[in-house]
């Protein structure tokens, strides 16, 4: 039986200042209108009734998706930022209408894009559960229902009469997917939600998800995390730009995803006039490319990554190292290696570096790279700034717990139990 | 399993790009009428956390704004009040006033005000501002009984002598304009807003203006002129003087006040209506 049935849709954005601007814009179009004169805005709104597809003016966060989803399921949603996830989510929650298209849902539906959406701090645990559950779609006479099962649940028996602005945000948590847990829809939609919390309440919450499915209600599930989507769903679709380019087994589409990850981004090839560098040196390319034993060209936290650097020198008898500088998306360095000691002497022309950053050593997340080209162990001559962006994917035994580790190394260190 | 599903849940929407003229679905609303019990005792209780006298700010809100015009404009100014106790004159005017610019205020902010929660979940966006309505009406009851009190207290003491109109059975339809009215203009300018930011910084003047524009601290017949002309283009206008001679038997009954009042909130709720269910569809990629 299908619970939801999503036909042909389609979702246009505006971009930019135009017309969200103000009460003057819309004047002077109006203005430009009864003098008989060309509207100042009229390439936009032309574009807008034709829905012209490629006008810089708008853009199109889904474009003709259709699928459909059966009683029981469990439908992964995977894409990179951008690639309509959200905004296919808030179609569906009825936070927003499409554009074109249509959408048929078979039962009630609940949508968590967020815990504890309407949560008012000067209340208290008990009134924002009523207020939170009513905003999610209960009845008064369900809340009450289920209230001591939602405030056991939640563990924070002792606060709920206490104003939740005085909860630690471990507690809130708790209390606001306490409270969504025990909403009974036939359609559950789940935004990220795992993306929050502890540990312990990430566990909570999957296992509530597992709980959710196997009890023949739909699920639609979005997320990053990969691990996640391939231990709780039984199908999955991966959007981008907007369009579905892949869908079936949650492993087959997972590793879709992977694969189609930009691989252009794994390198950069410069003609000598046009390369980054100065008088001294200058960037002819870099590669970077995954080893692994299976020879899938995926990064994961399993693949070992080769890097090759090609670069000109220009200074005769150079004594030659480089450095390699190794960033977090957010900026901290996290390692820093350079080349052979003693350095070795090198001619004026094309030179090539290789480095391999072992596998198990990087955490997941992204990274970026920077290197520079160092005279006499001393002097840089120039450094050749974020030549490489790459993102390192999960890749791990089952375990129940499936959110992110921290930090930004994951080296693979012995560490056993002696039972 | 499957069939039984089935029968026990016949739920099925559609959701599509398509729109009717005039888009409203009560059914739905109703559905979520615990949501809107539960916006109005938010409003309740949040507004008066923390404070010493609570509630009772609902009560002296009037009672002080009303001391003040009694020292300004029935003291200083000495603006005739047909023979009626100044005092109370304001305060009845006041309890009336107080309600529709609640209701006004507050539901022009419907939108604005709630983008973080509309954004993230789906329910009749209508009973936010339904749930003012209620919550203003709680609000007026309790100010009636103070002014109910207040006045047998100067019928007793003999300061004034009230004479009770039978129009004050219409008490109800009065307030009823007064909710409907607040309501489609809050609504209206609610959705406006979602375009034009200007709109809340000229309503928050416009709503003063509209006071001294309502025969509040001043009966209707103290005006001639163009500016009587003005002031019975104001729906208001009608409905507080008619309350005010249901009150006090002073001056007539405004029949002709009283249906343009009538027509006029009739319009401003329709056209509220469209113009808010027309926005809430798509605000969210506006706001």
């Amino acid at each position: 039986m299908e619970r939801i049935k999503v036909e042909h849709l389609y979702k246009q954005y505006r971009l930019g200042q135009v017309g969200t601007g103000s009460l003057i814009q819309d004047v002077n179009r109006w203005w430009h209108k009864v003098r008989g004169k060309e509207d100042p805005t009229l390439k936009v709104t032309e574009s807008n009734d034709r829905s012209k597809q490629g006008n810089s003016d708008y853009v199109w966060a889904l474009k003709d998706i259709s699928f459909s989803v059966n009683h029981g399921e469990v439908l992964g949603i995977i894409g990179r930022n951008g690639a309509g996830k959200s905004s296919l989510l808030k179609i569906l929650s009825k936070v927003t209408s499409p554009t074109k298209g249509q959408i048929t849902l078979n039962g009630r539906v609940a949508s968590l894009l967020e815990v504890g959406t309407g949560f008012h701090p000067e209340l208290t645990g008990r009134e924002n559960i009523y207020l939170n559950g009513a905003i999610l779609g209960m009845s008064k006479r369900e809340i009450t229902q289920k209230f001591d099962e939602i405030v056991a649940f939640s563990g924070v028996e002792k606060y709920i009469d206490t104003p939740v602005k005085r909860y630690s945000s471990g507690m809130y948590v708790r209390l606001a997917f306490a409270v969504a847990a025990h909403l009974e829809p036939e359609i559950l939609i789940v935004d990220e939600v795992l993306a929050v919390g502890d540990v312990d309440f990430q566990k909570k919450c999957m296992g509530k998800m597992k709980d959710v499915a196997s009890h023949g209600r739909t699920v639609l599930f979005v997320s990053h995390n990969m691990e996640a989507v391939k231990n709780l769903c039984t199908r999955a679709i991966l959007l981008e730009h907007g369009t579905i380019v892949s869908e079936g087994s949650p492993s087959h589409v997972i590793e879709t995803y992977l694969m189609s990850r930009n691989q252009s981004d794994w390198g950069r090839e410069y003609r000598e006039h046009e390369a980054p560098g100065n008088a001294f040196t200058r960037l002819k390319s870099v590669q970077l490319k995954p080893l692994r034993e299976d020879g899938k060209p995926i990064i994961t936290v399993k693949s070992s990554l080769e890097i090759n650097i090609s670069f000109w020198n220009y200074v005769e008898g150079l004594v030659a190292n480089l450095s390699l500088h190794l960033y977090a998306a957010t900026g901290e360095c996290v390692f820093n290696v350079i080349t052979q000691i003693p350095p070795p002497t090198i001619g004026v022309g094309l030179h090539h570096a290789r480095c391999v950053i072992p596998k198990e050593l990087l955490n997941t997340g992204t990274f970026y790279i920077s290197f520079m080209l160092v005279q006499d162990t001393s002097k840089p001559l120039f450094n050749f700034e974020e030549v490489l962006t790459f993102e390192v994917e999960e890749e791990r035994e089952t375990t129940n717990w499936h959110g992110k580790y921290p930090g930004f190394v994951r080296p693979k260190i012995d560490f056993k139990i002696n039972p | 399993m499957d069939s039984f599903v089935q029968e026990k849940h016949h739920h099925i929407e559609v959701i599509s790009s398509k729109r009717r003229l005039f888009d409203v679905r009560l059914r739905e609303l109703w559905n979520y009428r615990d949501l809107v019990m539960v916006f109005v005792r938010r409003d309740f209780v949040a507004q008066y956390k923390q404070t010493i006298l609570g509630p009772l700010w609902f009560v002296l809100q009037p009672i002080l704004t009303a001391l003040m015009f009694y020292f300004i404009f029935g003291r200083i100014a000495t603006i005739p009040t047909q023979g009626i106790h100044p005092f109370l004159f304001y305060f009845s005017g006041l309890t009336l006033w107080g309600y529709f610019s609640d209701v006004f205020t507050k539901c022009s902010n419907t939108f604005v005000g709630n983008s973080a929660l509309f954004g993230k979940v789906y329910f009749p966006r209508l009973a936010v501002p339904l749930s003012i309505v209620i919550s203003g009406l709680y609000k007026w009851m309790i100010q009636s009984i103070v002014l109910l009190v207040v006045l047998i207290w100067f019928q007793v003491s003999g300061v004034e002598n009230i004479n009770v109109h039978w129009s004050l059975a219409l008490v109800p339809l009065y307030i009823l304009l007064l909710a409907l009215l607040g309501f489609g203009l809050g609504i209206l300018f609610s959705s406006l807003t979602t375009k034009y930011r200007d709109l809340s910084f000229l309503l928050a003047f416009g709503v003063q203006l509209l006071m001294y524009g309502t025969p509040i601290i001043y009966p209707l017949s103290f005006t001639s002129g163009m500016m009587r002309k003005l002031l019975e283009w104001n729906p208001l206008s009608g409905i507080l003087e008619n309350f005010r001679y249901a009150l006090f038997s002073v001056g007539s009954f405004d029949l002709g006040g009283l249906v343009y009042a009538v027509a006029f909130t009739l319009a401003a709720f329709t056209v509220g209506i469209l113009v808010f269910s027309r926005v809430e569809k798509s605000f969210m990629d506006t706001v």
